[in-house]
């Protein structure tokens, strides 16, 4: 699902963010992708949406080698990767259907099909009785399940998370977890950026741990 | 355009392709028509600013076109009164009267001309001696000075060239001694409703690129607002087109808003014009009055307006959209 072949990222005028990173990732897997703030975390995460460009290396995204793919192209490779942001990226002028209708929009879904899709993700993520509500007025797991909701709602093989609980507190950080694993249960791959070792370390999944841009460590357990 | 393709995975068997066809069509314009009615409604949300940038438009829109429309009011008037220029053709000395009433008459049965008149050399004295006073003098000279006459009249629908060369024809004549044409003012009327209508070309493209500007500018500012949205749109697959295209609506708004209230201005300026026009024309003798905007000013001016505002988004969001990209 993701291959990264020694990779590396310099932004201008800064140091490496990312130095030789080699990984795989299998299509249905999960994993944690764990660092000290400032490892390259969400460097590598935008390396794989084109939010940014890799230096030198390869990855290849569901298929995409992302070193050849053009500008026109990234629409496509994003329809088929959900995210999941720290600070959940709403849009506060649209109600909660509205916002989760969104990625269903932009690939010209017919209207009936976006109801009846939306309505199928907010109700994973147990919001159906709030589709008619403004973000604003949601709590912050609430606000983050909208989040999630707009990320699965059409279907992406891959499901990338940068932070999700960042903002959470452990209780509500453990439920969008299991949201989490729920979906990967389904045969979507899933990549987690977090720092949250505690979390991390009470779930059985692979853990990449970057140190500096590098990867230290790349198995079963927080490396310590 | 990738937005209007249907959605892959979606089960179609053969026999629907057709069906699926149409459908995906019905589905690109019923989207396309969502997302105008979607710009509408953003724009009503702000009445304010939508109405002054309407109103700015309008009223750069209806400038020119209220001043073509004087314009092409005076010209027709020169076309009024053009029915009061006359050629006068002085027949050569010696000319028998008999030959000069044909000649007469033959002019009056040509398309060009309206109608003739013929003064007689002995009318001419007779109207000369009784308006002049010199009587006497003529009395004293040996015989008839005077030449005849006849007037033409040329056709109302003729314009100046046609005139002009009527008169070279004329003056060919073999009969005709001098031919005089009164129309110089007319010919002047023209040369300066020509300068004029140039003049108003120039100020309609400086205001049409204004409206461009202003479009763009309050675009860009829309853009600019609405940054996080597109933003995320973006992050979410969004292509291009599908980004720019409440943009492009928008200006299209703006555009046919602000053709509907130049088209507004104008005739209300008409309507008030109305009255001291009809007023003055009736002064001079002239059933002069203004007309409403014709059709085809009608559908120039939406067109015009449409164009401009959707010109002035293209410009906006193909300078603006490209730069906004996530971080
Ligand atoms: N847009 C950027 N321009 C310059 N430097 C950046 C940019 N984004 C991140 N960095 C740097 O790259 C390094 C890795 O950052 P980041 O990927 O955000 O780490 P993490 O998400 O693990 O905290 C940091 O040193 C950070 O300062
Ligand atoms: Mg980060």
């Amino acid at each position: 699902m993701i291959l990264f072949d020694k990779v590396s990222k310099r932004y201008p005028g800064g140091q490496e963010a990312l130095s030789m990173v080699s990984f795989r990732l299998e299509a249905g897997e999960m994993a944690f992708l764990t660092g000290h703030s400032g490892a390259g975390k969400s460097s590598l995460l935008k390396l794989i949406t084109l939010i940014e460009r890799a230096s030198a290396g390869q990855i290849v995204v569901n298929g995409h080698n992302l070193t050849r793919l053009g500008r026109r192209e990234i629409p496509r490779l994003r329809r088929n990767i959900g995210i999941i942001f720290q600070d959940y990226r709403l849009l506060h002028d649209r109600t909660v259907f509205d916002n989760v209708a969104l990625p269903l929009i932009v690939t010209g879904l017919q209207r009936r099909d976006v109801a009846r899709r939306v309505r199928a993700a907010l109700d994973m993520v147990g919001l159906l009785n709030k589709e008619k509500r403004y973000p604003v007025t949601l709590s912050g797991g609430e606000q983050q399940r909208v989040g999630i909701a707009r990320a699965v709602v059409h279907k992406p093989p891959l499901l990338l998370a940068d932070e999700p609980t960042g903002n959470l507190d452990p209780e509500l950080s453990r439920e969008i977890m299991t949201l989490f694993e729920l979906f990967n249960q389904v045969g979507v791959s899933v990549l987690i950026a977090s720092h949250d070792l505690e979390l991390i370390g009470s779930l059985p999944y692979r853990v990449l741990t970057l140190e500096q841009g590098r990867l230290i460590h790349d198995g079963g357990m927080v490396g310590r | 355009m990738s937005a209007a393709k249907a959605p892959s995975g979606r089960p179609q068997g053969a026999g629907a392709t057709r069906k699926g066809v149409r459908r995906g069509l019905k589905g690109y314009l019923e989207r396309h028509l969502q997302v105008l009615i979607h710009a509408l409604g953003r724009l009503s949300r702000n009445p304010l600013s939508t109405l002054m940038t309407t109103a700015v438009i309008g009223i750069a829109l209806a400038l020119p076109a209220g001043l073509y429309l004087v314009v092409d009011h005076v010209r027709d008037l020169g076309g009024q009164w053009r029915e009061t220029t006359r050629i006068s053709l002085f027949l050569k000395q010696g000319l028998a009267d008999e030959e000069a009433r044909r000649l007469a008459e033959r002019l009056a049965g040509e398309a060009e001309v309206e109608g003739t008149e013929y003064v007689s050399p002995a009318q001419a004295l007779e109207e000369f001696r009784e308006f002049s006073g010199f009587g006497e003098v003529l009395d004293a000279l040996d015989g008839n000075p005077l030449p005849g006459l006849i007037t033409v009249q040329p056709a109302s629908s003729l314009p100046p060239e046609a005139i002009q060369s009527l008169l070279e024809r004329l003056r060919a004549l073999p009969e005709v001694d001098i031919a005089q044409l009164d129309m110089e003012w007319v010919r002047r009327l023209h040369s300066l409703v020509d300068l004029v209508q140039r003049g108003i070309l120039v100020i309609a493209i400086l205001l049409a690129l204004a409206v461009l500007l202003i479009v763009g500018n309050t675009l860009r500012l829309d853009i600019e607002s609405r940054r996080e949205e597109i933003v995320i749109t973006k992050l979410i697959g969004a292509t291009d087109g599908f980004i720019r295209r409440p943009f492009l609506y928008t200006g299209f708004w703006y555009g046919l808003g602000g053709a509907l209230v130049a088209l507004l201005l104008v005739n209300l300026s008409l309507v008030l014009l109305q009255g001291p026009v009809q007023r003055l024309a009736g002064l001079y003798g002239s059933d002069f009055r203004l007309g409403f905007t014709s059709p085809g000013m009608v559908i120039l001016l939406l067109a015009a307006g449409v164009m401009l505002g959707l010109a002035g988004a293209l410009l906006a969001v193909g300078r603006h959209l490209r730069d906004i990209e996530p971080e």
